[in-house]
């Protein structure tokens, strides 16, 4: 079973964890130069830093807005003041939503919310759980149709039908749209290296500027409620699909292609009858990641008036009710589960019917017709019978759920809170701090020469180029010294991130009990929307840059585990027996054998957790990391601090784009 | 085999199902009765009444039961929006959104959409007044009384320090919905503090919490009327005196926050189609204490809006009664 959300794409397409032998010994000397190198880059920075320090280091206060700023906030107004006379408004952005918001009311209609001419949806929840259950029996096998039922009727159990039904017609509806878009994108992509290289930097850009810069936007031009958050949604959902499906037909081996052309098929056939077919599968798994990334969604579409499970959280936080929004946060996990589930197991289903039986494949089809019919009647029922149609009882499972967080976080709080202020003072005074002042006070100049240098070492001329790109636009947003706080904490938590995920990875891939222990845990710990882990977070930590990194760590390091587990296990078994046989320790054998052969999964890990980790700093803005992610949710919230919080983002997708291209060049230096 | 066995076992599974159906099982049908419909009559003379809920308590309470009379006494059709406030603005001109029903301040927001766009229009005071300022916890005030004076604030300057404060006192600031001075005050006032931004509502809250819980030296920004004040009823630090216009530069602020007046705002149109919700809105006012109740029973007591707001108009008809005539 594949995890959920393994978003192998964060940013830009990691070709994949190479586990390249023993590198020469002639590689072993570059690297020994690489290590000089940069202890001569940051020797220089530090007695430059103690002459330079405090000066020329672009601070600006959380107030202050630069020219660029106030430029964004003007563009912003008269769009807004221009909406009912631009025709691109009347008939581009208008008809859009129209369509959008005609879709999202359909299902909505036959789903979750009431009609105009019934009290209740269409298909009530006894419908919704046999069309779920046979769906995903028919897609995919019977084991995944059990966990589905389970996991719907789990929603009601909680009493939180309705709002699951929601937050479900708006991830389809999303996904929906999506794909729409994404599947012919990602072939095109796929065919063409040109279009590949012009479509990576937008994709970039949609999953790494923070939603939201562009949420307040996206009220005005297509105004309040599910329209605007389907469209949020889908430019969050939408890239992975498109990486995904590109990556499936790159992969499809050349000599097939050259097989189909030599037979005389002309392009469009075989693109009909041999890419797609054969990248199938990986095309599911861009849905599964589509879906997951949905999911991410659903609390902050809920700040825009989308209806659903992220409402609840997010209503449930004002009065900072842990218990009400774990008990909608669980929904949003056992959901994101079940899907991810589901969807697995139809991009494997294909091999799994072809090994298995005939009689089986002769049996399937009556089964799958009278699957229908038992599903047909639940579905007439629960549209005729109120009892089928609204799920009865009070959700009492859900108060015990809440009851029961409530009273494990108070727990937590009252017992730990000595112990954790402990750790956060060591680590903030010891690491953090010093760091950081290195950063923000060194004149910028200094900073943006050292990065280049790294990036040139690490990574090769392209990504110094990249860098040096960055760090003059970094500058020109107006940001800098905020974008140091922010750089500091990133790279903070991505060290944390990194140990943690070293330390489980390599667990887990020597133990496959471990595994399976473990899976469900991480996969809860990326769905469970950090609003609702922030209150005992706050509560054991204050609003401190430290929580920001807590928060960061336990959304990323899910990732990095993953991956580095994954890399530990592709290790080969000969080699693992072979150095046992020679008389190795299990430490040895980590430190000697396991963890020098993953060192592509390593650095793939490195550069995963450094995007899931930025990707957590508008979170740590909520609670107390200031810098950029403060910038953003000032932005979000006062109308003239709009055109900061714009900038702040435009940072924020900045720093991504240069870590991950000097990760990502230095991964295939790693690996060649 | 195994799968064999299994498959025929769905079968039976779902001609059980079929049979339970045919045997009509039945109970209520869906639209023959009135469970699970809450329309009720007269909608025709109100018809839909969008209300912006934005995200604190406070605003909860009001809008719970403007909406709880105009469902009940006026038949309206409420659709609560959760928006921000800058969205819900914004919600004026699309049409997308009639009324707000908490507004603090926010002169940017009036300028651009009552006096520029002309989108919205102003709907009177709430009744309700918004204090904004500097708090200190309840155990804090009464073990050092002189804190709640600026004056005294640098001698405890190094107790106030914190991992983020860099070696000075740490003032909390928390939500950025709310404008805040608090950088030039520091300055101008000569305090040897640093403004330190928790981000949230949240953030602010948990915070003061833990330092009234554990005795922990906490000042910070804060504002009234909050449900979190009748769980801890924090203390407010007296700055210098507010005179009007001490604010206008907003570089070389030295004096306390104003006195908001809360009000509310309704979109132009709601207010020219003579629906008898923007007269409930305009009319609605009432106090501090009335909105701390409702806002407790929300929050401390875990009642849904619609309840708390049934409790609190039951007990006050006489106030209601006032809004409707």
């Amino acid at each position: 079973m594949a995890a959920v959300m393994e978003k192998t794409d964060g940013l830009g397409k990691v070709d994949g964890p190479a586990n390249a032998p023993d590198p020469a010994s002639a590689a072993a000397g570059r690297r020994v130069g690489r290590g000089m190198a940069v202890a001569a880059i940051l020797l220089l920075w530090l007695v430059l830093f103690a002459v330079l320090r405090g000066k020329q280091t672009l601070t600006l206060a959380a107030a202050d807005l630069t020219d660029l700023h106030r430029w964004f906030n003007d563009v912003n107004d008269s769009i807004g003041a221009n909406r009912n006379s631009n025709p691109l408004f009347l008939y581009f952005f208008n008809e859009i939503r129209l369509v959008i918001d005609t879709l999202v009311t359909f299902v909505q209609e036959l789903i979750s919310q009431a009609s105009a001419d019934r009290p209740l949806p269409q298909i009530g929840w006894l419908g919704v759980v046999g069309i779920a259950g046979y769906v995903s029996w028919a897609v995919g096998n019977w084991r995944v149709a059990l966990l589905t039922v389970a996991g719907f009727t789990f929603f009601g159990l909680q009493g939180l039908w309705q709002e699951s039904m929601d937050t479900l017609a708006l991830t389809l509806s999303a996904v929906l749209v999506a794909l729409l878009f994404a599947i012919p994108l990602g072939v095109w992509a796929g065919l063409s290296d040109r279009v590949n290289r012009i479509m990576t930097p937008f994709l970039d850009f949609m999953q790494t500027m923070p939603t939201f810069v562009y949420l307040a936007p996206l009220t005005l031009f297509f105004l309040i409620g599910g329209a605007s958050a389907t469209i949020a949604t889908v430019i969050y959902a939408a890239p992975p699909a498109i990486r995904i499906t590109a990556h499936a037909i790159r992969s499809v081996p050349e000599t097939t292609v050259e097989a189909a052309d030599s037979l005389g098929a002309t392009r469009r056939q075989s693109l009909l009858k041999v890419l797609l077919p054969m990248s199938k599968r990986t095309v599911v798994m861009g849905v599964n990641q589509s879906i997951m990334a949905a999911l991410a969604m659903v609390t902050i579409a809920a700040l825009i008036g989308a209806p659903g499970l992220g409402r609840t959280v997010v209503q449930a936080l004002q009065s900072l009710d842990v218990g009400t929004a774990f008990n909608a946060g669980l929904s949003i996990v056992v959901m994101a589960i079940v899907l991810d589930r589901v969807t697995t197991a139809a991009s494997t289903r294909a091999e799994a019917a072809r090994s298995s039986k005939n009689r089986f494949l002769a049996w399937r089809r009556p089964l799958l017709g009278a699957g229908a019919v038992v599903t047909a009647v639940l579905v007439y029922m629960s549209h005729t019978y109120v009892w089928a149609a609204e799920f009865p009882g009070e959700g009492g499972a859900g108060s015990s759920i809440a009851s029961a967080a409530d009273t494990t976080a108070t727990w937590v709080q009252d017992e730990l809170s000595g112990l954790t202020n402990a750790v956060r003072d060591t680590l903030t005074n010891g690491l953090l701090n010093p760091f950081q002042s290195l950063l923000t006070d060194s004149p910028w100049w200094l900073v943006g020469a050292v990065l280049i240098a790294l990036g040139v070492v690490f990574g090769g001329w392209r990504a110094g180029l990249t860098t040096a790109v960055c760090v003059g636009l970094l500058v020109g947003t107006g940001v800098w010294s905020d974008g140091m706080t922010t750089m500091a904490l990133t790279l903070v938590a991505t060290v944390l991130v990194m140990l943690v995920g070293v330390f489980f990875g390599v667990w887990m891939g020597r133990s496959a009990l471990v595994d399976r222990l473990l899976r469900p845990t991480l996969d809860a710990a990326q769905v469970m929307p950090p609003f609702v882990y922030l209150v005992p977070f706050l509560a054991l930590f204050g609003p401190t840059r430290f929580t920001a990194i807590v928060a960061a760590v336990v959304y990323a390091a899910p990732v990095a585990v993953k991956i580095i587990a994954d890399g530990v296990r592709n290790v080969p078994a000969t080699t693992v027996e072979a150095a046992t046989a020679a008389g190795c320790s299990s430490w040895q054998i980590i430190t000697k054998v396991q963890l020098p052969m993953a060192r592509g999964a390593l650095t793939l890990a490195t550069n995963q957790g450094l995007i899931y980790v930025l990707s957590m700093v508008v979170v740590g803005g909520l609670v107390g990391a200031g810098a950029l992610g403060y910038d953003v949710v000032a932005g979000f919230s006062q109308g003239q601090l709009y055109g900061k919080g714009l900038a702040a983002g435009l940072a924020i997708v900045l720093l991504g784009v240069m870590f991950d291209r000097i990760t990502q060049a230095a991964a295939r230096r790693a690996g060649a | 085999m195994a799968g064999h066995v299994k498959h025929w076992r769905v079968g039976a599974a779902g001609i059980a199902v079929l049979a339970l159906a045919l045997t009509a099982c039945g109970g209520a049908k869906v639209g023959d009765d009135s469970s699970g419909s809450d329309s009720s009559g007269g909608s025709a003379e109100c018809g839909t009444f969008n209300l912006a809920v934005n995200p604190w308590v406070g605003y909860e309470a009001n809008a719970a039961v403007i909406a709880y009379v105009a469902q009940k006494d006026l038949g309206c059709k409420v659709v609560k929006k959760d928006l921000k406030e800058e969205i819900a603005w914004q919600g004026f001109g699309t049409g997308e959104v009639d009324a707000v029903v908490e507004n603090w301040g926010h002169d940017d927001l009036k300028k651009k959409y009552i006096t520029d766009q002309k989108t919205a229009v102003d709907a009177g005071l709430t009744g309700n007044k918004g204090l904004i300022g500097w708090y200190v916890p309840p155990w804090l005030a009464k073990e050092h009384p002189d804190i709640t004076d600026w004056n005294s604030l640098n001698k405890y300057a190094a107790e106030f320090k914190t991992s983020e404060s860099g070696g000075k006192g740490q003032l909390l600031d928390g939500d950025p919905s709310f404008e805040t001075n608090d950088e030039a005050l520091v300055k101008n006032l000569k305090l040897d503090y640093k403004v330190v931004y928790g981000g949230s509502e949240t953030a602010l809250i948990q915070a003061f919490r833990d330092a009234e819980k554990n005795k922990k030296w906490l000042i910070g920004y804060f504002y009234e009327p909050q449900w979190f004040l009748s769980e801890v009823p924090l203390v407010k630090v007296k700055l210098p005196d507010y005179k009007a216009g001490c604010d206008a530069d907003a570089e070389k602020i030295a004096c306390d926050y104003p006195v908001y007046e809360l009000d509310k705002i309704v979109s132009a149109k709601f207010a020219k189609s003579g629906s008898p919700a923007y007269d409930l809105v305009k009319n609605f006012t009432w106090t501090n204490d009335d909105q701390n109740v409702v806002a407790k029973y929300i929050a401390v007591d875990k009642m849904t809006p619609e309840a708390a707001a049934e409790k609190w108009v039951e007990a006050n008809q006489d106030k209601v009664d006032a809004w409707l005539k």
